[in-house]
């Protein structure tokens, strides 16, 4: 049984019997409550307007990019593309821009997607509790919100102006996304923002006290680690591959029934040695700019980040299945069950 | 090479899993005692029906005012015969009585059983070790019974035992793998099989110990004691594939063979 | 002479080897085993091995056992 107050020490422990030894158990865990199951999803990305100014990120207000949000039109587009290269799991993000990407926006977004997709989730600007449950009539499964960082004090100084700044407002969106009746949460923090033993802490104890108050819910944590944009290194605390091994290998310990997603901001090599030790959802064939997959070159593209993955879905798909993990597209269909929510 | 290309391996079959002890082959992982059945036509049905490859007996003065059936009409000669020295209370009557045993002209296959205590009917360790370090050396295929203890198994394994048998439970309790912790630690430090044997009352108990990962099992009291013996040795044949089954598809059964050398992290540290 | 066979006193006329005694006193003798004072005689063995007056004979066969 590993406490939270021993998180720090693991992760400072430089050897490698330790870092296998978590590997070893992570890895058992995980077949014992995943099997080998994988399921693949990937990003579409429709808005890149902010309001936000958060220092580390491509998409900041304060950064000269070109601003657009996909039409209606523009949408079905990029959504055909994504469908017919397999995936039928969708995450749809926007920048923070609650007055140009507003709910209506997101809920004819959510609408058209759900023409593509049997599961389609959202990572947009936090919202209230009666805009999610809006949503999730509409068709919403999922809802992605990262705190990014834990730490106020260091949350104060990369988030400077928006709605992102409200370092509460932002704290309190897994609990009001649950509320709304969304069925699956993702949260999860930026590494490489702050000092990563406490924020990882700090994320345990949210995820925790979620787990607690809506145990309906299918938890799902994710550790994007800060990358460069176009070449510009962001990271003041960067974490290695081993630590970054290691948070993920402890996450299964700690929370053997929680979803890890691993996104194509990692290297293929390392994705493909995570498989099995604790990540059982992956991304597959993304394009992190708006409209990126069907309407714009790469060279009038502004990505949110660089992705190091490049494989295509059906590549990753036939990897899977090369190394004996079974890759699922679609892990659950809604079906009307014919009761109507107050 | 990566954990993901390790771990690919055959499908486990129990074809290609025979039970090996010495120089031979058994698809069979279930023994048969052969004591206490009501009639001789209840013990011919119940090897066949199990298709049990190893049974026991045991030797005993003849009784020459009755005329006894003679055992070895009831066992098919391609069953293997497994001698125990039951009546031992010592090493030197357990050496005795395998060297007679090998006298019949039935092969030299001897499970050695020492027991001094009728109350618990427990196996003396000490003597066990003793005589078989005696018979092994004589070239006899040694299969000690024991109460299940490590250092008394790895004494054993050290004397020539082909095989060891711990008990699960008490002899004839029907109580089952009461020893099941320390059967488990001679299961993963003992390379000699380990057949558990004594106290396995149901089939549901074989199958436990075979999922432990025990080689093999016996049983006798359950079976004879059936009211259709037959039927029960059936349940405990299938019983013990069932239980094998479930071993072979285990991750334990697998790292048996899968490569220690490749660590899971290690490509962390390449480049 | 007298003998003790299986533990029992027994009177039989001699000389006589083991296995007239044996043909004599078992009715299936496949897979009787023989000891004579503490020592195994092996069946090829029976015929000429002659019994003496005072000589302590135990004969036996598997039964069933666990």
């Amino acid at each position: 049984m590993i406490l939270f107050s021993q998180i720090k020490d693991i992760l400072s422990d430089r050897r490698r019997e330790t870092t296998e030894s978590l590997a070893r158990e992570a890895q058992a865990l995980t077949e014992q409550y995943f099997g080998r199951t994988i399921s693949l999803y990937a990003p579409i990305y429709i808005s890149n307007y902010c309001s936000s100014w958060c220092t580390y990120c491509g998409f900041h207000s304060h950064n000269r990019i070109q601003r657009f949000k996909l039409t209606a039109e523009e949408m079905r587009r990029e959504m055909s593309f994504l469908a017919g290269e397999g995936i039928e799991n969708a995450l749809i993000l926007t920048g923070e821009s609650y007055n140009l990407t507003p709910p209506s926006y997101l809920k004819e977004a959510v609408g058209i997607a759900r023409e593509f997709f049997p599961s389609v989730s959202l990572e947009v600007h936090p919202m209230t509790t009666a805009e999610y449950r809006d949503l999730f009539e509409e068709g919403v499964d999922g809802i992605t919100v990262y705190q990014e960082t834990y730490d106020r004090k260091r949350y104060a100084q990369v988030h400077l102006t928006g709605t992102k700044a409200d370092y509460d407002f932002r704290y309190g969106t897994p609990e009001r996304a649950a509320q709304g009746g969304v069925r699956s949460i993702a949260m999860g923090i930026l590494l490489g923002l702050s000092e990563v033993a406490q924020d990882l802490t700090a994320l345990y104890a949210h995820l925790r006290s979620m787990e607690k108050r809506f145990p309906g819910v299918e938890y799902s944590v994710s550790f994007p680690r800060l990358k460069p944009i176009k070449g510009k290194d962001f990271a003041s605390c960067p974490v290695d591959d081993v630590t970054f091994l290691k948070i993920i290998c402890l996450t299964r310990l700690l929370f053997p029934r929680v979803g890890i997603n691993l996104s194509t901001r990692e290297g293929m090599r390392l994705r493909d040695n995570c498989l099995g030790l604790g990540v059982t959802r992956m991304s597959a064939g993304s394009n992190t700019s708006v409209g990126g997959y069907t309407l714009r070159s790469p060279e009038e593209q502004d990505p949110q980040f660089d992705v190091e993955d490049r494989r295509r879905v059906a590549e990753i798909v036939e990897k899977l299945k090369a190394r004996n993990f079974d890759p699922v597209l679609t892990d659950w269909r809604r079906i009307p069950n014919g009761v109507t929510l107050p | 090479m990566s954990i993901m290309q390790t771990i690919q391996s055959a499908q486990p079959a129990l074809e290609n899993d025979p039970l090996r002890i010495a120089d031979r082959q058994f698809t069979s992982r279930f023994l048969l005692g052969t004591g206490k059945f009501k009639n001789k036509k209840d013990l011919s049905a119940a090897i066949a029906a199990s298709r049990t490859q190893i049974v026991t007996v045991a030797l005993r003065r003849i009784d020459l005012e009755r005329h006894e059936e003679n055992i070895l009409e009831y066992i098919p000669k391609d069953v293997t015969l497994l001698v125990n020295t039951s009546g031992a209370r010592n090493a030197q009557e357990a050496v005795r009585l395998a060297r007679l045993g090998r006298e019949s002209g039935c092969g030299n296959w001897v499970k050695v059983e020492v027991i001094n205590d009728s109350k618990y009917l427990l196996p003396d360790n000490a003597q066990t070790v003793k005589a078989t370090e005696i018979l092994a050396a004589e070239g006899f295929v040694v299969l000690p019974y024991m109460y299940p203890e490590l250092y008394t198994a790895r004494a054993l394994e050290k004397a020539g035992a082909a095989a060891v048998m711990p008990l699960g439970s008490l002899i004839g309790s029907r109580q089952g793998l009461r020893t099941r912790e320390f059967i488990n630690i001679l299961i993963n430090e003992i390379d000699v099989p380990i057949i558990v044997d004594a106290g396995l009352g149901a089939p549901s108990q074989a199958t436990e110990a075979m999922e432990l990962g025990a080689a093999a099992v016996l049983v006798n009291t359950a079976i004879a004691n059936a009211a259709h013996p037959a039927t029960l040795a059936k349940a405990f044949a299938l019983a013990v594939e069932a239980g094998r089954l479930a071993y072979m598809s285990s991750p334990a059964a697998a790292s048996d063979s899968a490569n220690a050398s490749s660590p899971l992290t290690g490509f962390l540290y390449e480049q | 002479m007298n003998i003790t066979v299986n533990g029992r006193p027994r009177t039989i006329p001699g000389p006589a080897s083991l296995k007239l005694l044996i043909e004599q006193i078992c009715r299936d003798r496949r897979h009787v085993i023989a000891e004579v004072n503490g020592n195994v005689v092996r069946t090829p063995q029976w015929e000429t091995r002659i019994l003496q007056n005072g000589d302590t004979i135990e004969l036996v066969q598997f039964v069933g056992g666990g």
